[in-house]
């Protein structure tokens, strides 16, 4: 695992603050807090913090402002939303506008620790993409960015549509490199239903942390990937083909896809 | 009280009573009294002659005391004011008023006008020429007087005394005169008689109308009024009683349609305001309730990790790891309730479900003694549900067949079985067109909560909508008030006007034409026309088959549920729990069962228990 780094925590209650850092000490991350946007805006504009968790409802404003403030300034921090209000308009909205994970309180400690160890190896990883852009020196791949015809949610998972209207789903490979290794993943059977901005597939990962990640569109299952059962290892290979998780009928498509990227923008 | 119809309608009608009773007596008088005066001219005429005919004998022998004793006689009568003989000179020669004896008339006089008018004395007039009628002072009675002409004989100028010359043709007059009074009194009396009649008539005619006025308009009216009155009150319920098979009858009947349909609408209304509140009231308690928990829920599993060496300690807190996980949980299904959201579907078997249910109240039960029977059908195949939410149906409808039995020794039955049902009465159209291919689904309007099928109506010129049950079987259409369907009348497409009436087919129940629909990809549906009749026909789905439905029966010895509150029982925050319950379990549930494609019914019986009846789709489609 990467070093550890500084942790932001914005939240309006002291006991979510108190609790945030108390877990993320135990993991060696040092914590500064914010108990409003007001201080929060001021404490980003002079010190970085590489991860940030944030409250979406509060007194002076919303978490929405943050990730606003942190476009506009074009500083590169990962933010988690969290928040009491859970409601999937939240989390889509979240993850669309720039957040890179939503946990709804309350939340478990392994829960709030599995999406900061994600938020800790995305910003490592992204740390080191710039540093070769910087050296110009050979061209490592560090991950796989997705097929231009993709389109993804946040930067967790991707839909694409088939000729037959079907929509295939699986996860991207930025995603699967903060996770680092794959023990074993959980999937929904056929038939289920899956909602855009709910969980639809836990993965366990080597060092026993659960990471549960938000489905890109809502619809019914009606193939599974059974090959991801036998072989986990499939989708950290082949992501984007070989690899994909479930063929669903859509619900909803020509809504939910303005809250998807397409993935032809990570290219320019 | 004149602004009211009743008076107004009987003060019209006596009026008028009024004015043919008055034209009727006026001329019925009138003509009476012509008869009168006329029999008594004909008396009169007819006692002139008498008196001319008695009196002939003596003129010829010239005793003058003889006639003038008779006509004392004659004049002696009560009726008779006086008979007097007038020579053709004009003096009274003979009179039963002796005053008047030889007392000259004018022959100028309104009595002799009509003969001696020309200067020369007619000789022959009529009857009615010689009769006069008059009054001797203006305020005494009339006298219908009559002069009869005596005419010159042989006899006359050929008799001893020579009195009269040979060329002589009228020798004087008789003037009998009679009083009118008796006619007079006769005639007021009959006017009397006829004014009396015409006010009797007049009110029987009134309290005729005013019973009927108050029998057929004014009760009904009141009745309307006070039933408006009431509506207006808020009271939606107000029912009017039959107000018969007239039109206000029928205005009745509407009425009370009217009110029927206000009560539903504003039931919805109601309901759906009561869900939004709730929304809000959900999103506010999740919100407030979720940063506690997180508290709670960090730092006990902060804890847990804390301990690892503390197996005493790692019990007690994964209890509170768990039960908070179950809050946060309860929290998220209120939130979802309030979302109405999809539920997380999966192939179950929905006896273990129950069984899971049972085991988490067992406990609770045991301690009232209350003994839970099962008769579950084994092999029941297994069925895509959400377990979590059914599992939350099924202990709230346990918890409340608990709290209904109040003596010990109750007992809980649940009866589980796969049962087909006909399509009848389940199946929704969900996409209806006209031949040109309009789609005729209103998602504006809905009934029972899903868009019902629209058809234009054109009759007699007038045009309105009819609203079609979606649901194949239940024909709960609503007919646009205020028109009538008839045989020229015509159904349309509302966006082409084309005709969805289908030819050569009617009604095999009421022989109304019959409205076809295309519902693509699923045949056609039929239903007829008429406003009365249920008949419709959708071979597609009849031919489909039964339905499989998984049905699970919960029936209590409870204390039942009253008439009143059954069809109120899956309203939100209907609770008869008192303090102690929210009234949001049995909405909760209702919310599930349907988000399940499912039904749940209610059937109870005050004093001896209460049967929840669920039935969940096998397939899902």
């Amino acid at each position: 695992m990467s070093k550890p780094q500084n942790i932001l925590v914005i939240d309006d209650e002291q006991v979510i603050i108190d609790a945030v850092v108390k877990i993320c000490s135990l993991e060696n991350y040092s914590v500064d807090a914010a108990l409003n946007v007001k201080t929060a805006i001021e404490k980003i504009s002079k010190n970085y913090y590489p991860i940030i968790i944030c409250d979406i409802m509060m007194p002076d404003g919303d978490g929405f402002q943050i990730l606003n403030e942190l476009r506009n300034k074009n500083i590169n921090s990962a933010l988690i939303m969290m928040t009491g209000y859970s409601t999937v308009e939240n989390a889509v909205n979240s993850l669309y506008q720039g957040a890179i994970d939503f946990i709804p309180k309350p939340f478990t400690m392994d829960e709030l620790l599995s999406s900061v160890f994600r938020a800790n190896n995305y910003q490592e990883i992204k740390k080191k993409q710039t540093a070769f852009s910087n050296k110009n020196t050979g061209h490592e791949l560090l991950y796989v960015t997705c097929p231009a015809k993709y389109l993804r949610f946040g930067y967790s998972s991707w839909m694409f549509q088939e000729n037959d209207g079907s929509v295939l789903t699986g996860l991207c490979d930025l995603f699967l490199k903060t996770i680092e290794s794959i023990n074993r993943i959980d999937l929904l059977e056929l038939e289920d239903e899956i909602a855009q901005g709910i969980s639809c597939l836990t993965i366990r990962s080597g060092d026993e942390r659960t990471h549960k990640i938000l489905s890109p569109v809502s619809g019914r299952i009606i193939e599974v990937n059974q090959n991801l059962k036998l072989n986990p290892n499939i989708i950290e290979k082949d992501p984007y083909f070989e690899g994909w998780v479930y063929r669903i009928i859509p619900n909803d498509l020509g809504y939910e896809i303005k809250h998807l990227v397409p993935c032809s923008s990570d290219r320019l | 009280m004149f602004k009211k119809i009743g008076f107004r309608l009987i003060f019209v009608v006596a009026l008028t009573s009024l004015v043919i009773i008055g034209v009727y007596a006026y001329f019925n008088v009138k003509s009476q009294s012509a008869g009168l005066i006329s029999e008594v001219e004909r008396h009169a005429n007819q006692l002139g002659e008498t008196v001319i005919s008695s009196t002939r004998f003596d003129m010829m022998l010239n005793q003058r005391d003889r006639i003038q004793q008779t006509i004392n006689s004659i004049g002696t009568q009560p009726q008779i004011r006086d008979v007097r003989i007038i020579n053709k000179d004009g003096e009274i020669i003979y009179s039963s008023d002796s005053i008047n004896i030889n007392k000259m008339v004018d022959k100028r006089a309104e009595s002799c006008y009509a003969c001696h008018a020309e200067d020369k004395p007619l000789e022959q007039i009529s009857i009615t020429e010689r009769t006069r009628i008059f009054r001797v002072h203006p305020d005494s009675n009339r006298v219908i007087g009559i002069i009869t002409p005596i005419y010159n004989e042989t006899s006359c100028w050929k008799s001893d005394c020579h009195a009269h010359p040979k060329n002589q043709k009228v020798l004087g007059v008789l003037d009998v005169s009679i009083s009118l009074a008796e006619v007079d009194k006769a005639i007021v009396v009959r006017e009397w008689e006829i004014v009396i009649f015409a006010i009797v008539a007049v009110i029987a005619v009134g309290l005729l109308i005013a019973f009927f006025v108050r029998r057929w308009v004014s009760n009904p009216v009141h009745d309307l009024l006070n039933a408006t009155k009431q509506v207006s009150q808020g009271n939606l319920n107000y029912a009017i009683k039959d107000l018969g098979d007239n039109e206000i009858g029928k205005l009745g009947e509407s009425f009370n349609n009217m009110t029927k349909k206000l009560s539903e609408a504003r039931l919805q209304l109601f309901q759906s305001d009561k869900m939004a509140s709730l929304g809000r009231l959900a999103a506010g308690v999740a919100h407030e309730i979720n940063n506690p928990l997180t508290g709670v829920l960090t730092y006990s599993s902060f804890l847990l990790k804390r301990t690892k060496d503390n197996p005493e300690l790692q019990e007690d807190l994964k209890v509170i790891v768990r039960e908070t996980l179950r809050s946060r949980e309860i929290v998220k299904s209120l939130l979802d309730f309030a979302r109405q959201s999809v539920p997380k579907k999966s192939s179950a078997d929905l006896n273990e479900i129950i069984d899971k249910s049972i085991s988490v109240i067992e406990k609770q039960l045991s301690i009232k003694k209350i003994k839970i029977i099962k008769k579950t059908e084994i092999n029941l195949p297994k069925i895509t549900v959400d377990a979590n939410q059914m599992q939350q149906v099924f202990i709230n409808l346990f918890v409340n067949a608990s709290d209904a039995i109040n003596n010990e020794s109750g007992t809980i039955l649940i009866i589980t079985k796969q049962i087909s049902l006909s399509p009848f009465g389940v199946a929704q159209i969900k996409k209806a067109a006209c031949p040109k291919r309009h789609s005729l689904i209103d998602n504006e309007f809905k009934i029972d909560g899903l868009p019902a099928l629209r058809v234009k109506v054109v009759t007699n010129g007038n045009e309105g909508i009819v609203h079609l049950d979606p649901v194949y079987g239940k024909h709960r259409n609503y007919f646009e008030l205020g028109f009538k369907t008839s045989k020229d009348t015509k159904f349309v497409c509302p966006d082409c006007n084309t005709s969805i009436v289908q030819q050569d087919k009617l009604c095999p129940k009421c022989g109304a034409p019959v409205l076809s629909f295309e519902i693509s990809g699923q045949g056609v549906y039929e239903v007829c026309s008429s406003e009365n009749s249920d008949w419709e026909k959708w071979d597609f789905v009849d031919s489909a088959g039964l339905k499989e439905f998984l049905e699970v029966r919960i029936n209590d010895t409870g204390s039942g549920i009253s008439k009143d509150d059954l069809p109120k029982i899956f309203e939100p925050f209907f609770s008869t729990k008192g303090q102690k319950g929210t009234g949001l379990g049995l909405a909760v549930i209702w919310g599930i069962i349907d988000n399940h494609n499912g039904t749940i019914t209610v059937e109870s019986e005050e004093g001896k228990g209460t049967t929840f009846i669920i039935r969940l789709p096998l397939s899902q489609k």
